[in-house]
């Protein structure tokens, strides 16, 4: 049946599978590159530039010593990194835990009164002389060679900043076990925007940026609590090259809870959302290449085709619930069901199912070659099955919500 | 600023790539959809055989014994094809003017299969085990989904029975016919069993009780499966 649900379904599939193939193009075009990069830390940086690693902690207590002394064991010259730790008011003990770190050498410590992620960066920022500046939250751990692998893309004079790869710290339940694909998969997309000069978010934890960003476009905003989008979108916007270096590898502490998980993404969703309206005038100009003319507009409309297919789904389900209702109220349990007889005139062909296998199928490869990537080998584990089972019914929620709240204003908050 | 490079080829490399995909889907998809008719239409041709064999088999033996011409003679596909059928008609909508086609063919053979029967069951003195139901796909029916349940349940439990259903709306004279010389009025699901309609909708129960010799059917069909399972044992 052709019917008006199914023309915005078809158009949306076109669009999904014209970006997967897109970024599938772009792999193949650069496979030789990412394998390459990996054997790029046995000849070492050639120069070490100096490095301050801006720690902001708002109660942290139970992370922050671990994050420092990851911080602490980097493989660089110590004489050549400076951890700053801002303490942005803390009200549990934080400020007790860090006293520790205060006779380091490598260390400094400061407190100011609570103001917001933002406000402890830029205090930071304001205090630093390096060459480069970067930020680790207080909730997350580096890999001893990250910093390595980060400078190594700074020798292209061009690169302004240096995303990460983030991964999961130690992620077990199905809950986490899930994200850890979500964030394999973000490690493959964002490779894949860096070839196209289109990274458009310089995550929270550990991506480093030349201090001379910041002198010359100005400090972190709030920018609904997602500074870490809109930093990127602003360097973008005045051509300020990103790169990822995949390599580098962070670990950060996911939610354990689908509380916790659905506040965090809907602030993530809000903010890009909101993010996207502030710099809505980059969208569709050529001259910002190939972020304004395809990443942005199909983020942007990802959250409209997610809002919408999840609905059409919805009430599908929904619907076929009702239908087996109705007959099981009818002539009550049917004892035959299980007895399954295969007939391939029963298979549905229908072009909405095809198109949704190719589209499945596509996203299925770029997990495993995100894989590939982010852990050196394709395991087939519990992950992929929760992932490829609930991911699909968890992640509309909170761009459900993160839109509703766009369009209402309501403000997101950070816990 | 530099301007950015923009990957137009890249663009159009997997615009192309994708618009041949979405061909191919499409193709495929039509291939199939054309092969569920193709496979209709031999289920019909085979269910019109077997009726044209029958009432040949039946005119030859008119004087000869019962016992050659049971019911075991009619065809057994009706109900598979009811089933591909309403699939189709799922899949493709009640408008499709193939899926019309279809249905009114296998209205045809309904009735000629009920035609048949009756003359079975009356030279051979047997009593006629048939239901006839009608429908409607206009959305004035509420109960029609839920009747076409039980009757679906009727038919795997009493495979010996017959249910033949029509879509009472049918632009159809025969089926006009069906419905004049048994007075059906609009008012459904009807369904007419052993020369009586009863409208709204009917429960197993219900249906049970007015065919009686449904349950002496359940009994034999136990008591075989009994015999058989205790066979089984030993």
């Amino acid at each position: 049946m052709f019917d008006i649900t199914n023309s915005i379904a078809y158009v949306f599939l076109f669009l999904s599978l014209n970006f997967e193939v897109f970024l599938l193009i772009t792999y193949f075009e650069n496979r030789m590159d990412i394998a390459e990069e990996a054997n790029l830390l046995a000849k070492g940086p050639k120069k070490y530039p100096t490095v301050t690693i801006i720690v902001p902690c708002w109660n942290e207590e139970n992370t922050v010593s671990k994050t420092i002394y990851s911080l602490l064991s980097l493989d660089y010259p110590r004489n050549k990194l400076k951890i700053m730790i801002v303490d942005d008011g803390s009200t549990d003990k934080t400020w007790e835990r860090i006293q520790k770190f205060k006779n380091n050498p490598q260390i400094d410590v400061y407190t100011k009164p609570n103001g917001g992620k933002y406000t402890a960066l830029n205090f930071g920022i304001s205090k630093l002389s390096s060459d480069l500046v970067g930020c680790l939250d207080a909730d997350s751990y580096v890999h001893k060679d990250a910093l390595k692998h980060i400078i190594m893309q700074f020798e292209n004079k061009e690169i302004m900043a240096v995303a990460p790869s983030v991964k999961l710290w130690q992620p077990k339940g199905p809950l986490q076990l899930l994200q850890k694909v979500e964030y394999g998969f973000g490690i493959f997309t964002r490779k894949m925007f860096h070839y196209m000069q289109a990274v458009y978010i310089t995550p929270g934890p550990f991506s480093i940026f030349r201090t001379n960003v910041f002198k010359k476009l100005g400090g972190y905003r709030h920018a609904h609590n997602t500074e870490d989008i809109e930093i990127a979108l602003r360097m973008q916007k005045n051509g300020y090259k990103i790169a990822h270096a995949h390599n580098a590898m962070v670990y950060t502490v996911p939610p354990d809870t689908l509380r916790k998980l659905l506040k965090q993404r809907v602030r993530w969703s809000y903010g890009f959302i909101k993010n996207a309206e502030d710099y809505r005038d980059m969208f569709f100009k050529r001259k910002y290449g190939n972020l304004g003319v395809f990443i942005l507009p199909m983020a942007a409309i990802s959250v409209i085709s997610i809002i919408s297919v999840t609905t059409l789904a919805v009430i599908g389900v929904i619907r076929s619930v009702i239908n087996k209702y109705l007959e099981i109220q009818t002539i009550g349990w049917n004892p035959h069901w299980i007895s399954f007889n295969f007939d391939w005139f029963y298979i549905n062909t229908e072009l909405i199912a095809i198109i949704g296998l190719v589209t499945t199928l596509g996203t299925l490869t770029m997990i495993l070659i995100s894989k590939k990537m982010s852990e050196g080998k394709i395991v087939l584990g519990l992950d992929l099955i929760f992932f490829m089972t609930l991911y699909m019914f968890i992640a509309p929620l909170w761009i459900g919500k993160a839109a509703y709240n766009a369009i209402f204003g309501v403000k997101a908050s950070w816990r | 600023m530099e301007p950015r490079k923009i990957s137009s080829r890249k663009y159009l490399y997997s615009f192309v790539i994708t618009a041949i995909i979405f061909s191919t889907a499409i193709f495929l998809s039509n291939y199939f959809s054309q092969k569920r008719i193709d496979e209709i239409r031999n289920i019909q041709d085979k269910i019109s055989i077997d009726i044209l064999s029958s009432e040949t088999q039946f005119s030859l033996l008119e004087e000869s014994l019962c016992k050659d011409i049971g019911t075991g003679t009619l065809s057994t596909e009706l109900a598979n094809l009811e089933e591909r059928l309403s699939y189709t008609e799922s899949q493709r909508g009640v408008n499709d003017p193939e899926v019309q086609t279809l249905k009114k063919y296998y209205s045809l053979l309904e009735i000629k299969d009920y035609l048949l029967m009756n003359r079975i069951s009356e030279k051979c003195k047997r009593n006629p085990l048939s239901i006839i139901y009608f429908y409607s796909t206009n959305n004035d029916c509420e109960d029609c989904e839920r009747e076409g349940y039980v009757l679906t349940r009727l038919r795997e439990t009493y495979p010996d029975l017959r249910i033949y259903s029509f879509d009472y709306n049918m632009d159809m004279s025969a089926i006009k016919t069906l419905i004049s010389i048994n007075k059906v009025e609009n008012n459904l699901p009807a369904l007419i069993i052993k020369d009586k309609t009863y409208y709204g909708f009917q429960s197993i129960e219900d249906l049970e009780k007015a065919v009686p010799e449904l349950k002496l059917l359940k009994s034999t069909k136990e008591a075989t499966t009994t015999t058989a399972t205790s066979t089984k044992k030993r």
